[in-house]
């Protein structure tokens, strides 16, 4: 099993949920997040002083899947955030040893 | 007594009241947000503690007969002023009140709450209320009533003597925006300022406060007529010209300067036109406003960037604004002053007066700025050396609306919720 968390930009979040929908994803958790890579802050001007915003708002994605699945998905997600500007984001994937669903306490891939 | 005079002056009073609280939004809007209820707490505490004194000793300060410095204990808890028939002294002749004297003692009351209100901007974040509420009660005896004595007073000094004001450009604007920089080099900066960034967490409400200050502003100029008349109508679309003309030139500045027009500008501008009007509002015509709302907004924006240069931390531009404006307001007066417009006022250099009038302003300009100065300096140094004027450093990083009020302003999210514990 494998946690899938991309971070893109906040405006394509309705097109990553839609395409995670198509790609047969059941579940996700998002979050506000703010960060930078590339692409930095922004500059603002309050009475003439002007201060940079190095943090940019983004939104997280997590998703679990299973281990045959995470190509799929992860292309799905990165088609569905891509604008090729700057700060697109990034999406990883790390091994995941457990999962339980807590009503049904299903273990492992059940649980996905 | 005239009812349509009394009439007016009533509702000016409550919309110069209006205008405390409109401060507070203003002012509110542009600290952090752990400082937001601290802000609206030094306000709207000057309407209970000011009210008070007024009422028990600070009007018979300022109005009563006490010659030409201070008043006198003649009206102290208000003594005689129920009797619609009392006569304020000086206030015969040419100045014979037409609405009753306690109406009069209202409307004169909002202006001191709000003066001392107007302080809190350049001291923002770091006020202990202890501290400051001792400085606002001392403050209004020591320093507002003599000189709202002074200038407002027929009986006042520099009222006899000529200088002109018409609803306070010394006695509320230069008067707290120098005692605001005498605070401030007592107190000192605030921790980090100015190379951490401390931006506004809600100018949403800095223009709520924008809008009711300059609604309330009608109340403070055209009011300042004290009768439902032609002059009140002319104080009024004064004004209402100048604080266009000040976010017309604020604007302009800062968009050629920064690049930007921004919505803090258009607010800032605004009320640095309304303060360089109220001097000028009833003894002014034509479109000297304009030129007197212009050159308020485009020096007021250039004066704010004089605490980066000097160093003081006049945290919400009080001296910038209040200070700088109500300076403008008050040497311009003496260039566009027109007796057409007001026979108890004079000609300025541009309707053919002479010098006589500039004279009589820069001394009440320059006797306001030392005095206020000198005594609002040692009033809060007093209280910092004794009581305390200024926060812990650790409270300062907690911010005002935990340290000194236990509360916060914003409850965003249910996580973590409060529980009770008596």
């Amino acid at each position: 099993m494998k946690l899938i968390t991309a971070i893109v930009k906040p405006f394509k979040l309705d097109d990553v949920k839609d395409a995670l929908k198509l790609a047969g994803v059941q579940g996700m958790t998002v979050s506000e997040v703010q960060g930078f890579g590339r692409q930095r802050g922004h500059t603002e001007v309050y009475r003439g002083a002007e201060y940079t915003v190095d943090f940019v708002p983004k939104v997280r994605v997590e998703v679990l899947a299973d281990d045959a699945d995470v190509d799929r998905i992860v292309d799905a997600i990165a088609e569905a955030a891509r604008t090729d500007k700057i700060g697109d984001g990034k999406v990883w994937v790390t091994d995941v040893e457990s999962v339980l669903r807590i009503r049904t306490e299903e273990r492992g891939t059940d649980a996905v | 007594m005239d009812t349509g005079n009394t009439a007016w002056v009533l509702v000016s009073t409550a919309l110069v009241l209006f205008m405390t609280p409109g401060l507070a939004f203003f002012y509110g809007g542009m600290v952090r947000a752990k400082n937001v209820l601290g802000m609206l707490m030094q306000n709207v505490f000057s309407m209970g503690l000011v009210s008070i004194l007024w009422v028990v000793v600070g009007f018979s300060l300022a109005f009563g007969d006490g010659g030409g410095w201070v008043g006198n204990l003649d009206f102290v808890g208000l003594e005689g002023l129920g009797d619609v028939e009392a006569v304020l002294p000086g206030y015969v002749g040419d100045f014979a009140l037409t609405i009753p004297p306690l109406v009069f003692v209202a409307y004169q009351m909002m202006f001191a709450v709000i003066t001392p209100a107007l302080i809190t901007g350049a001291t923002a974040d770091r006020l202990k209320f202890s501290g400051y509420a001792t400085f606002l009660g001392l403050w209004l005896l020591l320093v507002y009533t003599p000189v709202a004595h002074w200038v407002f007073s027929p009986t006042g000094w520099l009222f006899k003597r000529g200088a002109l004001d018409f609803a306070g450009g010394t006695v509320v604007h230069i008067n707290a925006g120098v005692a605001a920089l005498a605070v401030v080099l007592v107190i000192g900066k605030r921790k980090g300022w100015p190379r951490e960034t401390m931006p506004p967490h809600s100018l949403p409400l800095t223009m709520l406060g924008t809008g009711i200050l300059w609604f309330g502003w009608f109340g403070f100029n055209a009011g300042s007529a004290l009768g439902a008349n032609n002059l009140a109508g002319q104080a009024l679309i004064n004004t209402h010209i100048a604080a266009a003309a000040g976010m017309l030139g604020w604007l302009v500045a800062e968009r050629i300067k920064t690049g930007h027009a921004t919505t803090l500008g258009a607010a800032s501008g605004a009320v640095a036109g309304l303060v360089a009007i109220t001097p000028c509002a009833g003894f002014v015509g034509g479109l000297s406003p304009i030129a007197i709302g212009a050159a308020a907004g485009v020096l007021c924006f250039l004066a704010i960037s004089l605490k980066f240069r000097f160093g003081y931390d006049d945290s919400l531009d009080v001296v910038g604004v209040h200070l700088v404006g109500g300076i403008v307001g008050s040497l311009l007066l003496a260039v566009f002053s027109d007796l057409r417009v007001n026979s108890l006022g004079a000609d300025g250099l541009a309707n053919g007066g002479g010098s006589a009038l500039l004279a009589d302003q820069l001394v009440a300009v320059g006797v306001t700025l030392v005095f206020s100065f000198v005594l609002s300096y040692a009033i809060a140094k007093l209280i910092d050396v004794t009581i305390g004027l200024r926060v812990t450093p650790e409270q300062e990083n907690e911010g005002l609306d935990t340290s000194q009020h236990a509360e916060s302003a914003y409850a965003m999210s249910e996580l973590g919720a409060m529980g009770r514990v008596s």
